[in-house]
């Protein structure tokens, strides 16, 4: 007997499609994928299961959770839908719980609204739930505000309130997006665990999260269901072409080795870079710590990290964005001063910068041609006008847009295309560095393809040196040629690509590499390898920064912080590296 | 099509912005024709006249004052004065403001903070005890009305353009621009001036009616414009001397501050929610 069925379910808003004619089910303890890339159709779904639809929305069709249609459904009923039968576990969990409420009480309210238990039974059943979900010290977290928690632990008590209630369907929505690749490991895993006879709808954007977590698998192109079938059998062989464009464009860790560069001088070096900010009432936070990086034409190298790495601090700094305690930066050899402002035309025109959030590094009011010229207009204050529109249409050319694009204003782009004046922005003055600063995080895994290529291929054409900060090492495994991981404000490892990624030296690298979810049912990566999450750099553990989280701590790890060792060419700091197996990826 | 050319595309789809702000220039163009045709002037007292109640005969539809003046062309003249000095004012605040806030903000640091802290400096002094000050101190006139409300007016203005400054300035478009070596100034006028618009437009509706008021409001007390010119609040000063005998000395001038101010207070809503649609972030 089928749990869910949604049968020719349509969504419109004013004519537009965002669900068209969509039909599927899900069976009890089953559970789905629903893939797609951005807009297609997924939340929009997933609300509608929950009659959480907005009211501008024109919907036909029908909804039956657990036999009871939704469309048109009184808010009393669907009420007692809602968490009973059907929950749902959201992207952000920051937004998604309240922040005045204490955790423990708005999970509480979940059983006395659906008359579950009360007074002191609701108290030890929430408090047995935080326990389940791996909340340390549920008692504690019980009487404590949202953001008292981390990002991790934060979902994690989502997950306690979304399943308090056991209901027969969860719905969870990109629930791991928000967080970092350790710790979104350790939540699917979990999801995986506690569900036991409740259906799991898993809505995601990434095919190793489906490949590894679910049974059967949907995927949405423009609100249409174009292919849905065993994910076993879709991967190995998709029906349709989207399918296969969708897997093919999914991160992998097993892709072929990339050529090595056309290894020219050293371009750009930051030598013992240490950032940190006052944080007023808190401490000194130290952000970067004494962090050694060259780059040579040619040449990218990945700065990979989580969330609180040091990553966006160490390049920000070198960029003299901010302003950096010791150390020194230098490009072509010539030391640089500190902030940006002080430093050389010249020296501005030859390091440039490419922001994660595409839309957000443009400016709302300019078209295109205008946001591309800028840098010239500074620059080469002298170039005639024609020539500077012949520059801005060759550049814009070359990132693959046409003149169409010319008088569009950024608003008026998708995320890659907006990107993709971004990055001509950045190579209009023919840069020697370009940073990329989580470049191609927020777009869709087709469209992130096309970026790194643009990429690669100004790279070929200028001998483009490129620093390439991410926190998600697949994406590195197909660009970068040299790999630099950081925890906690230092280079863990630093090796070449196909030394990290086949036979990473330190633990973390390793758990890094563990976590990457990976688009193969038979092989899907994305395990927990390390548990914890990265401990506050207001109050950074003695000794060696890892050891909490290290299965092979000793005694040594504890007390001293390890030198950065030289091993077959890895430079990588743990006292432990040349005596641990970290495993060998087979090739 | 740019962001602006869309807000003020959808702002005409607006029905209270068309309304209200159709009422406006109506209630403006008669403020202006109005005098130029009636066959009397604000100046002249007719004895024989006093406290006539409106009536059509004679062309003295609002009826005359306590003098014998003819209430149209006086409230008229009134409405000129008041329109013209709320949008003086707000228009020396928003160019007093929005530098002020745009400097403050974009520098940042000591300055900002020196910056500011004469701003909260100004606002503790008493608005009032100010404005008895300066109309003790120098001779009173049109230009020194303009001068006390702008004066009170751009402290507001300063605030949220600095606010707004502040956010800009930590986008990632100006910090790219910085990067290149945009010279900050060109930043500002290029980068943060013209994100900064919607705002200051949304704002600057709604300190006119704020205007409007306190001029009413000063007059009333006598401390504003000063007979034998007039302003809507000087009119509804005297209306309240003769509300007994003569209700329509009050009750027209009163209804048409009330109107004005509306209209004001409905465009500024209007302009608000076109601007809070998000859809020009």
């Amino acid at each position: 007997m089928s749990l869910l069925d949604v049968e020719g379910l349509s969504i419109d808003y004013a004519g537009e499609f965002a669900v068209n004619k969509l039909s599927f089910s899900v069976a009890r303890g089953e559970s789905v994928g629903l893939v797609g890339e951005s807009g297609s159709g997924k939340t929009q779904t997933a609300l509608a299961i929950l009659g959480l639809l907005p009211s501008n929305a024109n919907v036909s069709g029908s909804v039956k959770p657990g036999g009871i249609e939704v469309l048109g459904a009184r808010e009393a009923q669907l009420d007692s839908l809602r968490a009973r039968r059907v929950a749902m576990v959201f992207q952000d969990p920051a937004l998604a719980l309240n922040p005045y409420v204490r955790v423990g009480r708005q999970l509480q309210r979940i059983l006395i609204q659906h008359k579950l238990a009360r007074g002191a039974q609701a108290k030890a059943r929430v408090i047995d739930m935080l326990g389940r979900v791996g909340l340390p010290d549920a008692e504690r977290q019980y009487s404590a505000y949202p953001h008292e928690l981390s990002g991790g632990m934060r979902q994690r008590a989502m997950i306690a309130a979304a399943l308090i209630a056991e209901p027969e369907l969860l719905i969870a929505d990109e629930p791991t997006t928000a967080l970092d690749v350790t710790v979104q490991a350790q939540i699917l895993e979990l999801l995986e665990e506690l569900r036991e006879d409740t259906a799991l709808l898993l809505i995601t954007h990434d095919l190793g999260i489906v490949a590894g977590h679910c049974e059967r698998m949907l995927v949405l192109e423009h609100g249409r269901l174009v292919e849905a079938g065993v994910t076993r059998d879709v991967f190995a062989s998709p029906q349709n072409g989207y399918t296969e464009r969708l897997i093919a464009a999914a991160p992998r860790l097993d892709c072929p080795d990339i050529p090595a560069p056309a290894v020219g001088n050293k371009v750009f070096a930051i030598d013992a870079a240490s950032v940190s900010y006052k944080e007023r009432g808190r401490g000194l936070l130290r952000a970067v710590r004494e962090v050694d990086l060259t780059v040579r034409s040619g040449e990218t190298i990945a700065v990979v990290g989580e969330s609180g790495s040091g990553k966006s601090s160490l390049v920000r700094a070198a960029l003299g964005l901010v302003p950096m305690q010791a150390g020194r930066v230098s490009l072509c050899g010539e030391a640089l001063s500190g902030l940006a402002q002080n430093r050389t035309m010249a020296v501005r025109r030859g390091m440039q910068l490419v922001f994660q959030d595409p839309v957000g590094s443009l400016n709302p009011q300019m078209p295109v041609k205008n946001i591309v010229a800028e840098p010239l207009a500074v620059h080469e204050p002298g170039l005639a006008r024609s020539e500077r529109r012949e520059a801005v249409a060759r550049i814009l050319n070359q990132v693959g847009l046409d003149a169409s694009y010319l008088e569009r204003f950024p608003h008026e782009l998708s995320g890659g295309q907006a990107q993709r004046v971004a990055i001509a922005r950045a190579l209009i003055l023919q840069p020697k560095v370009l940073v990329c600063d989580e470049a191609v995080a927020a777009l869709d895994g087709t469209v992130r393809k096309q970026i790194l290529g643009v990429l690669r291929q100004a790279q070929e054409d200028s001998g483009l040196a490129i620093i390439f900060i991410t926190h998600d090492l697949s994406v590195v495994r197909s660009i970068s040629h040299r790999v630099a991981v950081m925890y906690m404000g230092a280079v863990v490892e630093l090796a070449d690509n196909v030394a990290i990624f086949r036979r990473p030296r330190h633990p973390y690298t390793r758990a890094l590499l563990d976590a990457v979810p990976i688009p193969d049912p038979q092989n899907a990566g994305g395990r927990a390898s390390l548990a914890g999450e990265i401990p506050s750099a207001l109050a950074p553990p003695q000794g060696c920064a890892f050891h909490p989280r290290c299965r092979h701590a000793q005694e040594q790890c504890t007390l001293e912080m390890p030198p950065l060792q030289e091993l077959d060419g890895t430079a990588v700091r743990c006292f432990r590296a040349d005596e641990i197996e970290c495993g060998v990826t087979p090739e | 099509m740019s962001a602006r050319t869309r807000f003020w595309a959808s702002l005409r789809s607006s029905r209270t912005a068309a309304v209200s702000g159709g009422a406006l220039a109506v209630i403006a163009l008669i403020a202006i024709i109005g005098p130029l045709i009636s066959p009397h002037d604000y100046l002249q007292t007719d004895f024989s006249k006093i406290l006539h109640a409106p009536s059509i005969a004679n062309m003295q539809i609002f009826g005359t004052d306590d003098l014998g003046r003819d209430l149209f062309v006086r409230t008229m003249r009134g409405a000129q004065v008041t329109i013209l000095v709320a949008v003086v004012a707000s228009v020396v605040s928003l160019l007093i403001g929005v530098l002020y806030g745009m400097v403050a903000g974009f520098i940042g640091g000591r300055v900002d903070a020196v910056m500011m802290r004469l701003v909260d400096t100004l606002y503790a002094l008493p608005f009032i005890f100010f404005v008895i000050l300066l109309m003790v101190v120098f001779e009173r006139s049109l230009l020194l009305i303009f001068v006390a409300i702008g004066a009170v007016n751009w402290l507001d203005m300063a605030r949220i353009v600095r606010g707004q400054t502040l956010s800009l300035r930590e986008r990632e478009f100006v910090q790219a621009a910085r990067l290149t070596g945009v010279s900050p100034l060109r930043i500002i006028i290029r980068h943060i001036a013209p994100n900064l618009l919607g705002v200051v437009i949304v704002y600057v509706t709604l300190t006119i009616p704020q205007a409007i008021l306190l001029e009413s409001f000063l007059s009333f007390l006598g401390l504003g414009i000063q007979e034998p010119q007039t302003s809507l609040g000087a009119l509804v000063d005297a209306g309240v001397n003769q509300m007994e005998g003569a209700s329509w000395m009050l009750l027209i001038p009163a209804a048409l501050l009330a109107l004005i101010l509306m209209c004001f207070n409905f465009l500024g809503d209007a302009l608000r929610d076109v601007f809070d649609s998000r859809r020009f972030r």
